[in-house]
């Protein structure tokens, strides 16, 4: 049994490993360490077509979580107001959400963004000659992510919102604070190591994805889907040393969401 | 109308119902200002709905609420000039205990100047005696400490009335009796209304002026401590409030008669069969003697009394507690002890059945 856990765990890792320990190659090879420098390191940051990607990834991400954030907690909340029924159904449909695969999401978003686009756009055209032509790109790129990370932050918000003592909130009204006073003095606080917990999940969704990506970018292109076209012409040291910077970015932001959900003192009942 | 006769609290025949559930059945009541009111009863028998509606929580669904001579009704929680201690505290957990205590006044519009509100929680805060503890987050004190901030974030605000639902239902003995002196001290220093919500009668009749017992949600009896302990308006509320042993009779012609025909020393103007409603303490126990004689089967030792159940002949267990005051230890009976009782035939109460 051991051993056949070990085993599972190497299969797992020793890939990763392997990656991180070669972008530290001193020489050309992928699969013979040569010796150790940092030189594929600063290859990477100085290639124009990988911080272009980057710069693309970093937008995206960062809007697409915001704004997630914002629209997953009012839909936590607004959720909170409904009937037992109609909650057990989008409870359902939240979930649902979050289990589509990646291949449908992306499909779905550009055949929508696409039938979209092509009523706008002779509309747009027919205003003026000059307006901007909606097509597919950050727009797409933000939309896409952001609905699937509003899912995702809608169901860590919700828990915590559930986990919430009616109790403070009447306790808040009962000391002359209106709904609305009391939304931002009591509610909020209590909600926001959560809300932050989303945002850091949506924006790791966001940066690692390629599947949805792939579908609706348009001329753009993210981190992934560079690394993915730069792969077809071989595994270099730079390629790993990308990897491992996007690794390490995204076990920092996955733990601090991680110690951000968890950090909850406990408080006498 | 005399200004006296303007009431703090009143309710008009107020009902609530959830659904098919009616938790307040149509009841009138009417509290002076400065008093000390404490609403018992069992559990689910409407007491928290009542305070809920008083603080704007719950909307009645027939009846009013008046506050202060005002019709409430529809007025929500954060317009109304009451304060809550809710029953587990309910503290804001992301805020210090000063920052709990001047939550209410910060919400003051014109706002109040920041001085003034650090001034008035610092008092609140010496009132409760946790003068040291203003930059403590409430999760480093204890239950009784949190009770304390719950109690002056409730006060600072000066309000008409004070509502407490079982504030002290989740301390220790010892902490409850003085945290009982404490309320009522605070209480005579403010002259502000309290309702007090408790299912413990000790609490209710050691604390309040006026007592509320309800039942199914309705009143039972309204009245001061001692009225309701001793003038019980029905057999619930005699039973509810202290101990009573209840030993059924017949009446006939105003005499009381057990089951087995012997007479029982008391009277009544009722006809038929009865409920005669005695307390432990109206009776007087002795080795020998004239009066009910029966056996001791238990005895309960309570420190400053004792408590004994007596089996009698044709009537069953009666419970009997006595003084201890001037009582040796010769004088504590043993079960087992045959003994006789006697009692002031005043002191039994007849309830229809
Ligand atoms: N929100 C609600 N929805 C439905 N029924 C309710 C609701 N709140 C209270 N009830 C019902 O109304 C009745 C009175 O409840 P209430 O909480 O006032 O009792 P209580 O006297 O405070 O009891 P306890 O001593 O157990 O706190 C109960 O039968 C209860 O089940
Ligand atoms: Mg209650």
């Amino acid at each position: 049994m051991r051993v056949f856990l070990s085993a599972v765990y190497l299969f797992l890792y020793a890939p990763i490993a392997l990656v991180v320990v070669f972008s530290f190659n001193a020489g050309r090879s992928a699969t013979q360490m040569t010796g150790f420098s940092l030189q594929w390191y600063g290859k990477a940051l100085s290639n124009v077509f990988l911080t272009d990607a980057l710069k693309t990834s970093l937008i995206v991400a960062f809007t697409s979580a915001a704004l997630a954030a914002v629209f997953g907690t009012m839909a936590a909340m607004g959720m909170e107001r409904l009937g037992p029924r109609l909650r057990a159904v989008f409870d359902g449909m939240l979930a649902a959400a979050i289990v589509v695969p990646g291949v449908v999401i992306g499909i779905a978003t550009l055949v929508a963004l696409a039938g979209l686009f092509g009523v706008i756009n002779p509309v747009l055209a027919e205003l003026s000659s000059t307006a901007p032509q909606f097509q597919m790109g950050y727009l797409s790129l933000i939309a896409a992510h952001g609905l699937f990370s509003m899912a995702l932050v809608a169901m860590i918000v919700k828990a915590r919102i559930a986990s919430l003592s009616r109790d403070i909130v009447e306790a808040s009204y009962d000391l002359y604070a209106p709904p609305f006073a009391t939304f931002f003095q009591i509610v909020l606080p209590q909600l926001r190591p959560s809300i932050l917990a989303g945002f850091l999940m949506s924006f790791t969704f966001s940066f690692d994805d390629f599947i949805i990506a792939f579908f609706v970018a348009g001329a753009k292109t993210t981190l992934p889907m560079y690394v993915f076209a730069s792969i077809r012409r071989g595994v270099t040291p730079e390629i790993n040393a990308i990897a491992t910077m996007v690794l390490v970015a995204s076990l920092i932001l996955i733990a601090l969401a991680w110690l951000l959900m968890r950090e909850r003192k406990p408080h006498a009942a | 109308m005399a200004p006296e006769a303007i009431s703090d609290l009143e309710f008009r025949h107020l009902t609530k119902r959830y659904g098919e559930v009616e938790a307040v059945s149509g009841i009138d009541l009417s509290v002076p200002k400065g008093a000390f009111l404490a609403i018992l009863g069992p559990s689910g028998c409407g007491k928290t709905t009542c305070l809920r509606m008083i603080g704007g929580f719950e909307q009645p669904t027939e009846g009013e609420v008046r506050i202060a001579g005002q019709v409430v009704n529809g007025i929500p929680a954060y317009q109304r000039p009451v304060n809550m201690v809710f029953q587990h505290y309910a503290l804001f957990p992301h805020m210090n205990v000063a920052e709990n205590v001047g939550y209410g006044l910060r919400q003051m519009r014109p706002r109040l100047p920041s001085t003034e509100i650090d001034r008035r929680v610092g008092e609140a805060l010496e009132m409760v005696r946790l003068g040291s503890f203003a930059k403590r987050r409430t999760h480093e004190m204890s239950g009784g400490q949190q009770q304390r901030v719950a109690l002056a974030r409730a006060i600072v605000n000066r309000p008409k009335i004070l509502l407490l639902d079982e504030p002290l239902a989740a301390l220790d003995k010892k902490l409850r009796g003085d945290m009982q002196l404490e309320l009522l001290q605070l209480q005579r220093e403010l002259g502000i209304t309290f309702v007090l919500v408790t299912h413990d009668q000790e609490e209710a009749l050691s604390m309040a002026d006026l007592v509320c017992v309800m039942s199914a949600g309705r009143i039972s009896q309204l009245g001061t401590p001692q009225e309701v302990y001793d003038h019980p308006t029905d057999l619930f509320v005699a039973d509810f409030v202290g101990k009573t042993n209840r030993i059924p009779v017949t009446v006939d012609g105003g005499v009381l008669r057990l089951a087995d025909g012997r007479a029982l020393p008391g009277a009544s103007a009722l006809h038929g069969s009865a409920i005669a409603a005695l307390r432990p303490e109206a009776i007087r126990i002795a080795r020998a003697g004239d009066g009910l004689p029966g056996t001791v089967t238990h005895r309960i030792f309570l420190g400053s009394f004792a408590e004994y159940a007596v089996a009698v002949p044709g009537i069953g267990d009666i419970l009997v507690t006595t003084d201890r005051r001037g009582a040796t230890e010769a004088d504590l009976i043993a079960p087992g002890e045959a003994v006789c009782l006697t009692y002031d035939p005043a002191a039994v109460l007849v309830f229809p059945q």
